[in-house]
């Protein structure tokens, strides 16, 4: 029999603790409080002991880590031996891990091997007796939709970014730090990450950003995006672009949001000259807040935007950037 | 070496998602269906893939899904594939990727001869969960890559070199084959099949397997339940911002400040 305990899987990369996993540790809260359980963490990487102390001041009680220099890249199938490991150990009720790249990886192959009830991408979970509730978008965003994973099973959820504020910081708030063994067995090994390059330009990636500014087939040119890597510049965030601005060659699909290219759901997404396409709309209607500009004031995009400017993003863009600087540049 | 591919047949990105009065699913009448555009990558890599090299002796391509799946069994033939699997059964029926991905993999087992390369689109445009690839190769006992934007596999067939860009990083994976893949766009442009093409494959075999195929059918999907599904909540009205260039600047700043609070 499990305990009511929630776990919260901490994604780091390089010692950095992924942004939206202080939302989770407030997520679990809210969970723990109803199972009358606690709030623990689990981090897996090489070298990664002090991150312990951060989890302490974000709620964990107690912090399983998995440290070892086999586990300093992410691969698939050793990450996911030491998420058992650690599940093992702690034998929670509920595990989060957030919704990123490697989150719905790795959940996905823990819940196979652990026969879990599972739901990716959860914007709400909640407890119903020992059941989890967890809600998700489907078809695109086209529907919303309500999972019960029962109680009788280990339950994972993914979090999507954004959907829970996240957890203050207790300073001095410490943590139990229990080190979970692993040993790589033979099929870990089968798979290996040889070399990383991280991205050349100074700006995010557009999963990476929390805050999003998006061209689309408006901008009409590579050169003409510099605008837009200005203002992500100012605002500390990523630029992403339509599939029409992909597919004309203005940026790599690496940044094309949407259906066939990556969903975000940043605290601010701005769409610049972008229609508002149904497979648009798939990849970022999740955004907390949505800014448009566009000519057009029968754009679609304006139907899920919270702010729209019926303007010429040309002339709106730099005004919107000289503001921001003031704004945060004093 | 022998190529599986991994296909799924999904609303078409442009049909309108009707919601079941009683939030029990959603309609099917009348709804527009197609081949996942990331399953379509798949296909494509796989009959590419072949065209390369001369020791692939077969590409595969499994769907699991009702009757009306079978014309997406027909595109992958009419791309390339040599003969199809369809796993088709009202019990095998579900909204849950694991129980999803645990049917394919008994599926699969049932081949002797097995396979040396799997290969999945990254995610499907129905659940958009990406988690049926992983937990297929979590059943199968082989290591994967996700999505996956370029691709070498080695002369002798016995491991492959992966790359992809993840949250910023560009990664080299090295992996040993059998092996599964998750296809991310990019990496090949789907063709599309011809006339004759689409002939030839109404020859090809398909191999029907239901429950009575799979062994202990019953693991059932229980675990995670479909609730109810709803048409998403209606985002506020969205608010208009008036004026010349240099006041809405001013004034959207100020509103993503002082009312938003996101910058
Ligand atoms: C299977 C499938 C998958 C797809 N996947 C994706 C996907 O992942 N991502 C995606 O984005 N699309 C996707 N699409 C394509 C999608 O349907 C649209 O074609 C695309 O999103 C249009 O891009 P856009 O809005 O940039 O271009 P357009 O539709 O050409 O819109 C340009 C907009 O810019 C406005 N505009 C023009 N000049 C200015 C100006 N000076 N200032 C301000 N506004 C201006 C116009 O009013 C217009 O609204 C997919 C389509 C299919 C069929
Ligand atoms: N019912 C199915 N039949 C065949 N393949 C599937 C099925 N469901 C998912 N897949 C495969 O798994 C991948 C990931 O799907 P998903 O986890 O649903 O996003 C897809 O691109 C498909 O290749």
């Amino acid at each position: 029999m499990a305990s009511n305990n929630i776990l919260v899987f901490v994604e780091q990369r390089g010692g950095k603790v992924h942004s939206s996993v202080c939302q989770l540790m407030s997520a679990a809260r809210d969970l723990a409080g109803a199972t009358g359980g606690s709030v623990e963490a689990c981090i897996v990487g090489s070298g990664i002991g002090d991150l312990a102390n951060q989890m302490g001041a974000l709620g964990a009680g107690k912090v399983y880590v998995v440290d070892d220099p086999e586990l300093e890249r992410y691969r698939a199938m050793s990450y996911a031996t030491a998420l058992c490991s650690a599940i093992e150990a702690a034998d929670p009720k509920t595990v989060l891990i957030p919704t990123t790249f490697l989150g719905r990886d790795l959940a996905s192959r823990v819940g196979a091997r652990k026969r879990a009830a599972m739901v990716i991408d959860c914007t709400e979970v909640a407890m119903d007796g020992d059941d989890l509730l967890a809600t998700t978008t489907l078809y695109c965003g086209k529907t919303v939709a309500t999972f019960r994973m029962s109680g009788s099973r280990l339950q994972i959820a993914t979090i999507r970014a954004n959907a829970y504020p996240a957890a203050e910081v207790t300073d001095g708030a410490s943590a139990e730090t229990v080190a979970v063994a692993f040993s790589l067995d033979g099929d870990a090994s089968r798979a290996k990450c040889v070399e990383i390059a991280s991205t050349s330009s100074g700006v995010k990636d557009v999963t990476e950003g929390d805050i999003v500014v998006a061209g689309g087939r408006a901008m009409k040119s590579e050169d003409n995006f510099n605008i837009l890597f200005e203002l992500a510049e100012t605002l500390d965030g990523a630029v992403g672009a339509s599939r029409a601005a992909c597919d004309a060659g203005y940026q790599s699909h690496n940044r094309q949001v949407g259906l066939t290219g990556k969903v975000v759901t940043p605290a601010l997404y701005i769409a610049c000259g972008i229609d508002g396409a149904i497979q648009h709309l798939a990849g970022m209607r999740g955004s907390k807040v949505i800014v448009a500009v566009n000519t057009k004031k029968e754009a679609p995009i304006f139907g899920v935007s919270t702010y729209g400017c019926v303007c010429d993003l040309f002339v709106l863009v730099p005004l919107l950037t000289q503001e921001f600087k003031k704004l945060l540049q004093g | 070496m022998r190529i599986l591919t991994v296909v799924k047949q999904v609303p078409d990105s442009n049909a309108t998602i009707k919601v079941k009065g009683d939030g029990s699913g959603i309609e099917t009448a009348g709804l527009k269906t197609v081949c996942d555009p990331f399953d379509e990558f798949g296909v494509e890599l796989a009959v590419q893939t072949r065209e390369k090299r001369s020791d692939v002796d077969e590409v595969v391509v499994i769907c699991l899904g009702d009757d009306s799946a079978s014309g997406v069994l027909r595109t992958a033939l009419a791309m390339g594939a040599d003969r199809a699997i369809h796993v088709n059964d009202p019990k095998f029926e579900s909204m849950n990727e694991l129980f999803d991905a645990w049917v394919l993999a008994e599926a699969i087992k049932k081949d002797e001869k097995g396979f040396d390369l799997i290969v999945c689109g990254k995610h499907n445009i129905d659940l958009d969960s990406g988690a049926v690839g992983p937990a297929l190769a979590e059943f199968l006992n082989v290591p994967h890559v996700g999505a996956v934007q370029g691709l070498e596999i080695a002369d002798d067939g016995s491991s492959l070199t992966a790359r992809r860009r993840i949250e910023g990083a560009e990664e080299v994976v090295e992996c040993s084959m059998p092996a599964l893949l998750t296809i991310e766009k990019g990496l090949v442009e789907p063709r599309y099949p011809s006339l004759p093409n689409l002939m030839k494959a109404k020859k090809k075999p398909v191999e029907v397997l239901t429950s009575a195929d799979i062994s202990d059918a019953d693991a059932s999907t229980a675990g995670t339940d479909l609730v109810s599904i709803s048409p998403p909540p209606p985002r506020p009205e969205c608010k208009m911002i008036e004026g010349e260039p240099e006041e809405m600047a001013r004034e959207l700043v100020k509103l993503l400040r002082e009312e938003a609070k996101v910058v």
